[in-house]
């Protein structure tokens, strides 16, 4: 008795999906509506009370926005009126934390741009002087500094990081608190410590000169304890069912680890580099003390200072004329969209998991 | 080639499963889409007050989808969308301004896995709806006990109280799960396989539990045990899928579906022989 169901099906009445629990017109148009009329009620407040200026209309708005919120939700009873004023406070509260965050990205944008010329990315300081008219010099050995110095450093701390964690999660090895308590501490460690330490350890006593490996050795400081935390919780929220599952397929734990845990969270992983990698690319400090500054082009890794975005930025600045102020806002601008860049080939190439979909 | 199967609760003489509109839950037109693909599709079906109707069907049929829809657990899953209506006592649940966790208190629900709060003790476990729900009780001790009793526990578990519900046994587990859906007091009770993860002992006392519940409210299970859908089930309705989205294959009196069933793929399933 074998049956071929498809046949025994009626075609499938036509239904129009709906997703009756999200937010309808009605409801987006209550807030807009709110919010009119709570602007409306803070321009009057900031007009007769000590409040002044946008800054004060911001401030009267934060408590007329999640009133009239509330007030409008009136009819619908208490609960939905507690629901309208939390919206309201958490849209206020959305508000003021991306307020200093565009604000910052804005500036160093608009002032960068007033020092931005192709050339700029492609010309180092050679010949040129930080007071130099707009049109000359640039940061391309400073871009190529950071970038060797911060790779170098991923290279070092990423593995040893990553490594820590499997100790301490997946091995549960006798040393395994005594490993977290110091990855802990090492998190605290001041940025120019860890320079100071490698210019003692590094510089002073073998290399005798200011070198970009030493650079990269300080920054590996202090993003090793920031990616050895990030891998150890994501490591943690594998289930121990598939741990049991590989090494009950005849599975070494070395296997396991490597074959099974460690690609189930790749996305984590590179969130954990990503982490370091945003912990140590703006650092100046380390920096000053082991590769220093160079006004020109340099890929010698182990041989001479070496610039970097953050200490051309701090040199720029310490001239202190127009120009050369100007220089240090566009170098700033670089950095940050070259950190934007690198974070989203990152999340391009490794965000998602490969076989889940 | 029809043997008879016994079913145990044949001498209810529940109403017919017409729609009526009064009284229960239904659904009405129900559909189920996870982003495009279409999960479930065009299930009416009405559950009469104070009755069990379980439901069947393979694996990936929508039966799990579809008691979701009842108590709007559905919506949780991203990208998910509905349509259809479904009806609590008449009014749809999926209605403008109805509020969903008002919904999920009065429709309670047990999943497949016993899933006591790692950090309560059992008695916490039992009382953790009303108290993350902030409703007032004026005896807590009594809705413990009336609850855990329900649920088969009390005379288990009354020393020890204070214990970490992790500390039960699975099928303890599973009646601390009911218990702590009992103590909001449900109107329904939706399982999702509840006994799938149980020894017989344990799955035999909460079907003991689950047909004392029904005298007193609606009670859906999805399970895969045909022999428990027999036992407990006052109705039963048989989803298959097709490959596209699940449907309701047929839904009668559990006597009927087992014994006479009017679709031969009911008759091929509930007989083990595909699905």
């Amino acid at each position: 008795m074998n049956f071929t169901l498809a046949s025994e099906f009626e075609s499938v009445p036509h239904a129009e999906p709906r997703q009756p629990w999200k937010n309808t017109k009605l409801t987006i148009l209550r807030s807009v509506f709110s919010f009119t009329v709570a602007a409306v009620l803070a321009a009057l407040i900031a007009q007769v009370t000590p409040l002044a200026g946008r800054l004060g209309w911001f401030v009267a708005m934060a408590f007329t926005f999640p009133a009239v919120m509330a007030v409008v939700a009136y009819k619908r009873g208490s609960r939905a009126m507690a629901d309208q004023m939390v919206t309201g406070i958490v849209l206020i509260g959305f508000t003021s934390v991306m307020i200093p965050w565009v604000s910052i990205v804005a500036t160093v944008i608009s002032r960068g741009l007033k020092a931005f010329y192709v050339g700029f990315l492609t010309t180092d300081m050679l010949v040129n002087q930080p007071d130099d008219p707009l049109n000359m010099g640039g940061v391309s050995h400073a871009i190529v500094g950071t970038l060797i110095q911060v790779l170098l450093a991923s290279v070092v701390a990423v593995p040893l990081g990553i490594i820590a964690a499997i100790y301490i999660v997946e091995i549960r090895g006798r040393g395994a608190g005594v490993v977290r308590f110091f990855t802990q501490a090492m998190s605290g460690v001041p940025s120019i410590v860890a320079g100071l330490f490698v210019y003692a350890t590094v510089v002073v006593t073998i290399t005798h000169k200011f070198n970009a490996v030493a650079g990269a050795l300080a920054l590996a400081i202090l993003m090793l304890p920031t990616v050895a935390r990030t891998a150890e919780e994501v490591l943690k929220v594998v289930s121990d069912d598939l741990r049991a599952s590989s090494q009950a397929l005849g599975a070494s734990q070395v296997a396991t680890t490597f074959r099974v845990v460690l690609p189930t969270i790749r996305s984590g992983l590179i969130t954990a580099a990503v982490l370091g990698v945003a912990r140590v690319a703006g650092e100046t400090a380390p920096l000053l003390l082991t590769s220093q500054y160079f006004v020109k082009f340099n890929t010698n890794i182990f041989d001479g200072p070496m610039a970097s975005l953050p200490t051309y930025i701090f040199s720029s600045l310490g001239v202190g004329t127009d120009n050369s102020v100007a220089r240090a806002w566009a170098a700033s601008a670089v950095l940050l969209t070259l950190i934007f860049i690198l974070f989203t080939i990152a999340r391009l190439f490794g965000g998602r998991n490969r076989k889940s979909h | 080639m029809n043997e008879t199967i016994a079913t145990d609760r044949t001498k209810r003489n529940a109403d017919n499963l017409e729609l009526s509109g009064k009284g229960g839950l239904e659904a009405r037109d129900l559909h189920a889409w996870f982003g495009t693909h279409h999960a479930l599709a065009d299930v009416s079906l009405h559950f009469p007050e104070r009755t069990v109707t379980g439901l069947i069907g393979p694996s990936g049929c929508g039966k799990s989808t579809f008691l979701r829809l009842l108590n709007r657990m559905h919506e949780f899953i991203p990208k998910s969308a509905m349509a259809g209506e479904v009806l609590f006592n008449g009014d749809d649940i999926y209605a403008p301004g109805v509020n969903p966790t008002e919904i999920r208190k009065r429709i309670g629900m047990v999943f497949q896995k016993p899933n006591p709060f790692p950090a309560m003790t059992i008695g916490e476990n039992v009382l953790a709806g009303v108290k993350l729900a902030k409703i007032k009780v004026e005896n807590k001790d009594d809705l413990m006990e009336e609850s855990l009793t329900r649920a088969g526990l009390w005379k288990e578990v009354r020393d020890r109280l204070n214990a970490a519900g992790g500390s039960l046994s699975g099928g303890q587990q599973q009646r601390l799960c009911i218990a702590r859906a009992l103590a909001m007091k449900p109107e329904a009770l939706l399982l999702d396989e509840p006994c799938s993860a149980l020894d017989p002992i344990s799955t035999l006392r909460v079907e003991e539990t689950i047909v004392q519940l029904s005298e007193t409210m609606t009670i859906v299970i999805v399970t895969h045990n045909m022999q428990q859908a027999a036992r407990v089930s006052d109705y039963c309705a048989f989803f298959l899928s097709n490959g596209g989205p699940g449907r309701l294959v047929e839904a009668d009196l559990t006597n009927n579906i087992f014994n006479n069933p009017r679709d031969s793929r009911t008759a091929d399933y509930v007989q083990g022989r595909f699905g």
